[in-house]
C-alpha cells in the first residue's frame, strides 16, 4: 500500500515535460498541468473568479476562456490539461468580447455600490470590469434586490453583491472540512445559504470572507471601516497559538497612534498561506480595550495602586530590586517570563536575571516538555519536522491532542496534505478528534496509555503499528500527553527506528522561544545546563546552582524568603491557581498589557506593548523561527525589550553588557562607509545585511541580541536554512533542536506537574482571550446556535 | 438508518428506502428519487422529511436543502390535496391558458401559490409540461388535463372534489 501510493506521488510529480505555445510562446510544463497555473508560472495572467489553487475545479464563471487551436468553441483554462503541441491565444477581440459578455451578465442584477463596499479597490469585478469594460448593459429590467443578511458576528452576505463563484463554499467545505456553506435555488435565484438556514454553526474562522473575490461576504469585524487603500499592511506573526501563522494587518494611523482595522493573510507568504483562524484573523482588538494599560501604576501608601510617570515607576521599581539583591542576595528574587514576548526579550529577561539580579530563580508558565523534547533530541540534528515540512510528508502519525480547536494551522496543513497529496495519517488518541475523518487509520488509546504507545506500536500487533511501522519516512506529532520520562522514551523508539522526525505541541505564540531562551531554572538559552562547566562564560557573576521553579518560588514567598518577584507577561495566580497570599511579604513587579490578577497584586505594575506593537523573532511549536514586525502603536505602553533595558539602566547597570549596540562591542554604521550614495538608505540597508552588519545604534533595537542569540544558543546557529536574509524578508527559518548540548542532565526540577497546558479552543487564548472581545462574541454565538441545534434535536 | 431511530414516513415507504440508499454505488445518487416519493407521501419536504432523508444519506441537512431548492416540482410548504399545475407557457398561453388560469381562481377563489382553506385545492402557474401539441394543459397531481377551455374548470374541480368525498367516504 505504502509503496503503491508513495508511486502514484512519484509518477504524478514526474509526468513528462510537454511543450505548448501560449499567445506565440513556447513554453513547457509538466503534462497533466492546468493551463490556467501553466500560464500563470510564465506571467501570463489569465481572469479567473472562480477557479482557486487547491481547490476543486467548478468552471462555473467562464471567466478563463481562451481560444485553443483546432477546437470549434473556446475553452475554459481552469479545466484544460496541457498537453505537447498545444496552441493557445489568451487575449483577443473574440476572447475580450466573451468576457465582456460574462461580465456583463454578473452585473445583471449586481448593485453599484463600489463606492461603500469593501472590497472596492480590492475586488476581482471591479478589476475585471475596468479591464473589460463592461460599463453598459442591454438590460433594462429593474435589478433584483436583496437585503443582506448577519448569519453570525463574523460573516455577513450581501446576496446582489455574490457571483456564485462557488469560492466559499469549497473552502469551508475542502478546505476547513466544516461545510457550513451550500448553494439554493437555480440560476438568478440562487444564493449561498448557511447550514442553519439563516445562521452559521462552523469554526468562524473567516476564510470564507477572505476568499470571495467580491463584496459578497464581508467581515462583523471589519465592515464599512475603511478602504483598503487607506491602510498600511504589515505582516507579521499571529500572537495566539503556538503556530506561529503570518498575518497582515491592516493598519491606520489614529488619534490615538497607529490602530488595527483588520487581519488575514492575502498575500499568501508564509507557511499558513492564506490560512488564519477567528483568532489570527479577528483576535486583534485587545488592543484597543478599553482596560488596557496604558500608565505605569505604583502602590501608594495607603496602598492602593495609583498612575505614576515611567520615571517614577521605573526607579521605584529599580530601587527595590536592587536592594533586594544587595542585602538578601540574588537568590531572594524570583523572575517569570512570558509565552508571548518575543526570543530576544525572553534572552534579555534570563540574562538580565542571571547577570544583574544575580539568580537563577527563572521559569514560565510551561505548557509542554520542551526541555525533554530538547535533553531526547541532544546531538540528534534533522530530526524535528517543521510546519511546512507536515504540509507535505507521505505519512503522519499524530498522537494525542486536538489540532482542529487547539491547533488550526497544524489541522490545516494536516487536511490539505491528505486532500492535495494523499498523505497518509494515522491518529492514536484516547478521544476521537475531527482529523479522524482524514486519517487511514486510528487507534483509540486508554486516557493514561500513551506511555506504552511506543511498545505497542513496535509489536506490530494491530492493523495499525503495521501499517505505521510500513511508512518508509513518518513525522511523529504528539501533545502534551508526553512529559519527561515519557518524551524520552517516544524520541528515543523514533532515533532507534531512524525514519522518523518529530514535533511537538505547545500552547502559545512563543512557548517554544521561552523554553528555548532559557527560562528556566536549571538552563541556560539553548537547554545548556546552568550546571555545565563553562557554559555562558561571558555571562559576568552567572550564578551556577539550580534556581527555584516556578511553584517553588511561590512556595519560597509563602515562608517569606522571596523578596522579590518580577513577572514579565504572565499571569500565574489565575493560570495556575496559586494562592495569593504567598506573595503578601513579597515585592511585586508586573509587566503586562492589562491589569491580570497577578497585576492586581503587584506594588509597580508596567505597561507593556503587546506582539502586534513591537518587533522581534518568535518560535512556533514546531521550531520555525519568524519576524515579527510592528504594526500597531500606542501612547503610553513600551515593549518588554525596552522596560527591561530602561529598568537595567535604572539599576546603574552598563547597558551595553546587556545590549550590545552602537560602538563597543558592535559597530554601527550609518552610512559611514559608503561615501557618496550614503543618502540612500533602502540601498543602505541591503549593503549592510550583505556584509553582514546592521545598524544598532540603540540599546531598544532588540534585534541588537539576535546576534547574541545566534552566537550562544546552538539551535539557532547561523546556517544555510537558519538565514538572516530570508528571516528579514518574512520568512521562516527552522531552527535546530538536535543542536542542543550532548548532555543534559535529568533534574528534578523537571517533573510532569511542572506541565499546565492551557487547551485554548478556537476562541479562547489564556487571559490575553479575555480581551479579545470579537472573540467572545463568536464564541457566544457558537454557544447559542449549539444550544438551538441540540433543541431542535 | 440507524436501528431504533423512528422513521416518520410509512413502513412501505421506510422500506422502499432502505433498499434504495444500498442501490447506489454512491448513496447520494438516491437524493432525488427520494425526495420525490418522501413529498408524494407527506406533501411537502419538512424540516422532519429534510432531517431524515439526511440522515439517511449520511448528508448534511444543509446539502439535502442545496438540491432540493434547486426543483421547482419539490416544495418546502404544504400544497393542496390536489395541486393544480396550469402551463402558461408560450403554445398554451397562445391557446389560451390564462383564461384557463383565471377560470380556477375565480372557481376556487385562490390565487397562484394559494390553498383552498379545506385543503384540497392548491394553484400553481408552471413552465412547460410537455404536453404543447395539446395545449392548453393542466397538470393535477400526477393526472393530465389538455385542450382545456375554461368552461372544462368547473367539471374538473367538480370531480376532485367528487373523488374526495368518495375517498373519504371509505
Ligand atoms: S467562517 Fe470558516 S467555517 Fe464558517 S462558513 Fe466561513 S469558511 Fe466555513
Ligand atoms: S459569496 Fe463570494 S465567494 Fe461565495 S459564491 Fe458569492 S462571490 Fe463567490
Ligand atoms: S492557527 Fe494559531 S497562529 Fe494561526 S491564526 Fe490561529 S491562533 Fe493564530
Ligand atoms: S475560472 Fe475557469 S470557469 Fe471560472
Ligand atoms: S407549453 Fe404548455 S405544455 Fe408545453
Amino acid at each position: 500500500m505504502t509503496t503503491r501510493l508513495g508511486i502514484l506521488r512519484d509518477s504524478e510529480q514526474k509526468m513528462p515535460d510537454v511543450t505548448f505555445t501560449v499567445d506565440g510562446k513556447k513554453l513547457t510544463a509538466p503534462a497533466g498541468t492546468l493551463l490556467i497555473d501553466a500560464c500563470r508560472k510564465a506571467g501570463i495572467e489569465i481572469p479567473a473568479f472562480c477557479y482557486y489553487p487547491g481547490l476543486s475545479l467548478q468552471a462555473a464563471c467562464r471567466m478563463c476562456v481562451v481560444r485553443q487551436e483546432k477546437v470549434p468553441k473556446l475553452q475554459t483554462a481552469c479545466t484544460t490539461m496541457v498537453a505537447e503541441g498545444q496552441s493557445f491565444i489568451t487575449e483577443s477581440e473574440e476572447i475580450a468580447a466573451a468576457r465582456k459578455g460574462t461580465i456583463e451578465l454578473l452585473l445583471g442584477n449586481h448593485p453599484l455600490d463600489c463606492p461603500v463596499c469593501d472590497a472596492g479597490g480590492e475586488c476581482e469585478l471591479q478589476d475585471m470590469n475596468f479591464k473589460y469594460g463592461a460599463g453598459e448593459s442591454l438590460y433594462t429590467e429593474a435589478k433584483r434586490h436583496r437585503d443582506e443578511q448577519q448569519w453570525s458576528p463574523a460573516v455577513f452576505y450581501d446576496r446582489p453583491r455574490c457571483i456564485l463563484c462557488y469560492r466559499c463554499t469549497r473552502i469551508c467545505g475542502e478546505g476547513m472540512d466544516v461545510w457550513a456553506l451550500g448553494i439554493e435555488n437555480r440560476n438568478a435565484s440562487s444564493v449561498i445559504a448557511p447550514n442553519l438556514g439563516n445562521r452559521l454553526d462552523c469554526e468562524q474562522c473567516g476564510m470564507c470572507i477572505d476568499i470571495c473575490p467580491v463584496g459578497a461576504l464581508t467581515s462583523g469585524a471589519y465592515r464599512y471601516k475603511t478602504r483598503p487603500w487607506e491602510m498600511n499592511h504589515v505582516s507579521t506573526v499571529c500572537t495566539h497559538c503556538g503556530d506561529g501563522c503570518k498575518v497582515t494587518l491592516g493598519i491606520r494611523t489614529s488619534t490615538e497612534g497607529a490602530e488595527i482595522i483588520r487581519g488575514d493573510n492575502r498575500d499568501k507568504s508564509g507557511i499558513n498561506n492564506d490560512f488564519l483562524c477567528a483568532k489570527g484573523r479577528f483576535g486583534f482588538d485587545f488592543v484597543d480595550h478599553p482596560d488596557r494599560l496604558t500608565k505605569p501604576l505604583v502602590r501608594n501608601s495607603a496602598g492602593t495602586l495609583e498612575p505614576a510617570t515611567w520615571e517614577h515607576a521605573l526607579r521605584i521599581a529599580a530601587t527595590k530590586l536592587k536592594e533586594i539583591r544587595d542585602t538578601r542576595s540574588g537568590a531572594a528574587i524570583g523572575v517569570i517570563g512570558s509565552n508571548r514576548t518575543t526570543n530576544e526579550e525572553n534572552y534579555l529577561l534570563q540574562k538580565f536575571a542571571r547577570t544583574v539580579l544575580g539568580t537563577n530563580n527563572i521559569d514560565h508558565e510551561r505548557t509542554t516538555d520542551y526541555a525533554a523534547f530538547a535533553r531526547a533530541l541532544a546531538g540528534h540534528p534533522g530530526k524535528t519536522a517543521t510546519l511546512r515540512e507536515i504540509g507535505r510528508a507521505p505519512a503522519i502519525l499524530l498522537i494525542g491532542g486536538d489540532p482542529t480547536n487547539e491547533h488550526p494551522l497544524l489541522a490545516w496543513q494536516i487536511r490539505t496534505n491528505v486532500r492535495l497529496n494523499r498523505a497518509r495519517l494515522y491518529i492514536a488518541n484516547s478521544k476521537p478528534i475531527k482529523l479522524d475523518r482524514q486519517a487511514k487509520a486510528t487507534q483509540e488509546i486508554p486516557a493514561g496509555g500513551y506511555k506504552n504507545l511506543a511498545e505497542f506500536l513496535d509489536s506490530g500487533q494491530s492493523d495499525f503499528s503495521k501499517a505505521v511501522l510500513a511508512e518508509e519516512s513518518l513525522i511523529v506529532i504528539f501533545g502534551e500527553e508526553f512529559r519527561s520520562a515519557a518524551v524520552d522514551e517516544l524520541v528515543a523508539w523514533g532515533l532507534k527506528r531512524g525514519n522518523i522526525r518529530f514535533a511537538y505541541l505547545g500552547d502559545h505564540s512563543n512557548s517554544r522561544g521561552a523554553a528555548d531562551m532559557g527560562l528556566f531554572p536549571d538552563l541556560l538559552p539553548g537547554y545548556v545546563p546552568v550546571t555545565a562547566p563553562g557554559a555562558f562564560a561571558e555571562y559576568p557573576n552567572l550564578p551556577s546552582t539550580h534556581g527555584r521553579t516556578l511553584p517553588q518560588m511561590f512556595e519560597a514567598a509563602a515562608n517569606g524568603e522571596l523578596g522579590a518577584l518580577f513577572v514579565v507577561g504572565a499571569n500565574p495566580i489565575s493560570r495556575l491557581e496559586l494562592d495569593p497570599e504567598a506573595l503578601r511579604d513579597t515585592l511585586v513587579i508586573v509587566q503586562d498589557l492589562f491589569l491580570t490578577e497577578t497585576a492586581a497584586l503587584a506594588d509597580v505594575v508596567l505597561p507593556a506593548a503587546s506582539l502586534y506593537e513591537k518587533s522581534g523573532t518568535v518560535t512556533n511549536s514546531f521550531g520555525d523561527v519568524q519576524l515579527a514586525r510592528k504594526a500597531a502603536d500606542r501612547p503610553g505602553v513600551r515593549p518588554d525589550f525596552e522596560i527591561l533595558v530602561r529598568l537595567a539602566g535604572a539599576m546603574g547597570v552598563d547597558v551595553k553588557t546587556l545590549v550590545p549596540f552602537a560602538h563597543g562591542s558592535v559597530t554601527g554604521d550609518l552610512g559611514q562607509s559608503r561615501g557618496a550614495q550614503a543618502g540612500e538608505a533602502d540601498r543602505h540597508s541591503v549593503w549592510l545585511e550583505a556584509n553582514g552588519l546592521e545598524p544598532k545604534l540603540s540599546p531598544f533595537d532588540s534585534l541588537a541580541l539576535l546576534d547574541e542569540i545566534q552566537r550562544l544558543v546552538p539551535g539557532y546557529a547561523p546556517s544555510e536554512s537558519f538565514d538572516r536574509f530570508s528571516l528579514f524578508a518574512g520568512n521562516d527559518v527552522p531552527s535546530e533542536l538536535g543542536n542542543s548540548p550532548g548532555f543534559v542532565p535529568i533534574s528534578t526540577l523537571r517533573g510532569p506537574d511542572l506541565i499546565a497546558p492551557n487547551h485554548d479552543g478556537l476562541f479562547t487564548s489564556a487571559t490575553l482571550g479575555r480581551y479579545c472581545r470579537g472573540l467572545t462574541e463568536l464564541e457566544q454565538h457558537q454557544e447559542t446556535v449549539k444550544e438551538a441545534v441540540a433543541a431542535a434535536d | 438508518m440507524k436501528p431504533g431511530v423512528a422513521s416518520i414516513f410509512s413502513p412501505t415507504l421506510a422500506a422502499r428506502f432502505d433498499v434504495l440508499v444500498e442501490k447506489y454505488p454512491v448513496k447520494r445518487s438516491a437524493l432525488i428519487p427520494m425526495l420525490l416519493y418522501a413529498q408524494d407521501e407527506a406533501g411537502y419536504l419538512s424540516e422532519a422529511v429534510i432531517a431524515e432523508i439526511a440522515r439517511r444519506l449520511s448528508l448534511t441537512e444543509l446539502e439535502v436543502r442545496n438540491v432540493a431548492s434547486y426543483y421547482s416540482m419539490l416544495r418546502f410548504k404544504p400544497a393542496g390535496r390536489y395541486n393544480i399545475q396550469v402551463c402558461t407557457n408560450i403554445c398554451c398561453m397562445l391557446k389560451g391558458a390564462y383564461d384557463v388560469l383565471d377560470r380556477f381562481r375565480e372557481e376556487l377563489h385562490i390565487d397562484p401559490n394559494g390553498t383552498t382553506p379545506d385543503g384540497l385545492f392548491s394553484l400553481e402557474e408552471v413552465e412547460c409540461i410537455g404536453a404543447c401539441c395539446w395545449g392548453p394543459a393542466i397538470q393535477v397531481n400526477y393526472d393530465f388535463h389538455d385542450e382545456i377551455k375554461p368552461d372544462h374548470v368547473p367539471g374538473i374541480v367538480g370531480g376532485y372534489r367528487g373523488k374526495a368525498q368518495a375517498e373519504g367516504k371509505k
